[in-house]
């Protein structure tokens, strides 16, 4: 067992986790921030997409005890503070989700998209950053949909383009 | 995954030491090495996770030498940009998330047959960095998941000379992004180097034939006729030895485009 310190949320947490103890398990089962989903467990869908730091990163495939003392981790119960997130409003407005299992992994990574693009953002350059984020209702069109208007309320430019699919 | 001990050294040195212990297990981003230990098959005792090294990490780009260190994430060399179709290679692996954790030297090491990195540095004439030694990518990749590194020993830097013309084009498997076929061609003071990942049973090979052709007229045109045997090729549900073999060819001739 090791112990370490990490910022949660901006609460600072002192926790002692096993050495195979993953990052998801912790956030889920120690800190009971369930909002962060484990689906696939392989490292492909991204429903347990989480911030390490600043960088996306997918929190089945992260050993808690390998993490430097003091990560900065944010999950989707971290990305506002009572009301919704913009890109929350822009996912439920849009119709962003069907059954929802993905939508905590899809709106920390579009958040993400977004604050890395702030010369602009295109529907073709939102399904390429959506690559680690699978979601088997909607078809991706409203999600690309809801991120790029996610990303007009957070004040970035949406650069209109004629879609190739 | 089976319980183990797990190490976080600070120091190369330290890191070592810990690896000299039994079935002792280095860690990188664990992309690759956290799936194979959730589904038990393999079982260190004791993994010694090599991210919180930072000797381990960083980019410098000296006299035309680009010098990654062994835990420096894809991310990090995708933005780098110094060496491009590196970087082009590298923003292309997996998914953004798994590019923020997985490492150069993590990818070297696992040697999997349809990993791009492998391509890159046997492409380039890559020098890889031990604790111990320097190896070149010639005598480096011995086969599937093969590699020269010894027990205990780990990849610190990984030296690539920056080539005067190159280029990466890979066919991707859509669910995984790992390479059907992936191609790096380069063309620089080691001449010309073709180097094939995702295709063969023995994992990245240079297709020597290519090279020959390619260094009196360095142009698609001059692989017209060329084919490498079916016989070797990886048959999978995604596609069959001779699908391979064919789409070496025309993978080869894309990166020769696109290299220009």
């Amino acid at each position: 067992m090791s112990e370490i310190t990490l910022r949660i949320n901006g609460k600072q947490r002192r926790v002692t986790v096993e050495g195979r103890t993953l990052l998801v398990d912790l956030i889920r089962d120690q800190m009971n921030l369930t909002g962060t989903h484990v689906g696939c467990d392989t490292s492909q869908c991204g429903a347990c997409v989480v911030k390490l730091d600043g960088d996306t990163v997918k929190s089945c495939t992260v050993l808690t005890a390998t993490l430097p003392e003091g990560t900065e981790i944010t999950t989707i119960e971290g990305v506002s503070t009572g009301d919704l997130h913009p890109m929350q409003e822009a996912f439920s407005k849009c119709h962003g989700l069907q059954c929802g299992f993905c939508t905590p992994g899809l709106v920390v990574t579009a958040i993400d998209i977004v604050e890395r693009s702030p010369d602009g953002l295109s529907a073709s350059q939102v399904r390429k950053a959506l690559k680690g984020n699978l979601c088997r209702c909607t078809g991706y069109q409203n999600i690309v949909a809801s991120v790029l208007e996610g990303a007009r309320a957070m004040g970035v430019q949406v650069t209109e383009e004629k879609e190739t699919v | 995954m089976y319980a183990f001990e797990l190490e976080r050294p600070t120091t190369l040195a330290d890191a070592i030491k810990a690896l000299g212990g039994e079935e002792a297990q280095p860690l990188s981003g664990g992309q690759t090495l956290i799936p194979t230990l959730k589904q038990r098959l393999a079982m260190p005792s004791t993994l010694v996770s090599l991210t919180g090294i930072d000797e381990l990490k960083g980019i410098k780009n000296e006299g035309g030498t680009l010098t990654i260190g062994g835990a420096t994430c894809h991310a990090d060399v995708a933005k780098d940009g110094s060496y491009p179709a590196l970087s082009d290679l590298a923003g292309h692996i997996g998914d953004p998330h798994v590019r923020n954790r997985g490492t150069i030297g993590g990818s070297l090491a696992n040697n999997d047959p349809s990993a791009c990195y492998p391509a890159a540095a046997l492409a380039s004439g890559a020098t890889i960095v031990t604790n111990n030694r320097e190896i070149a990518a010639d005598n480096y990749f011995t086969g599937l998941f093969e590699t020269a590194l010894d027990e205990g020993e780990i990849i610190t830097a990984v030296k690539f000379p920056i080539p005067e013309k190159a280029a990466y084009v890979k066919f991707e498997q859509p669910a995984s992004r790992f390479a059907l076929v992936g191609v790096f061609v380069t063309k620089g003071a080691n001449g010309v180097r073709v180097a094939v990942t995702g295709a063969s049973e023995g994992g990245v090979f240079r297709w020597t034939e290519a090279e020959e052709a390619l260094s009196s007229n360095f142009a698609p045109s001059a692989l017209e006729g060329l084919s490498v045997p079916a016989d070797g090729m990886i048959g999978d549900l995604h596609g069959t030895p001779e699908y391979r073999a064919h789409l070496v060819g025309v993978i080869t001739k894309r990166a020769v485009m696109k290299a220009g």
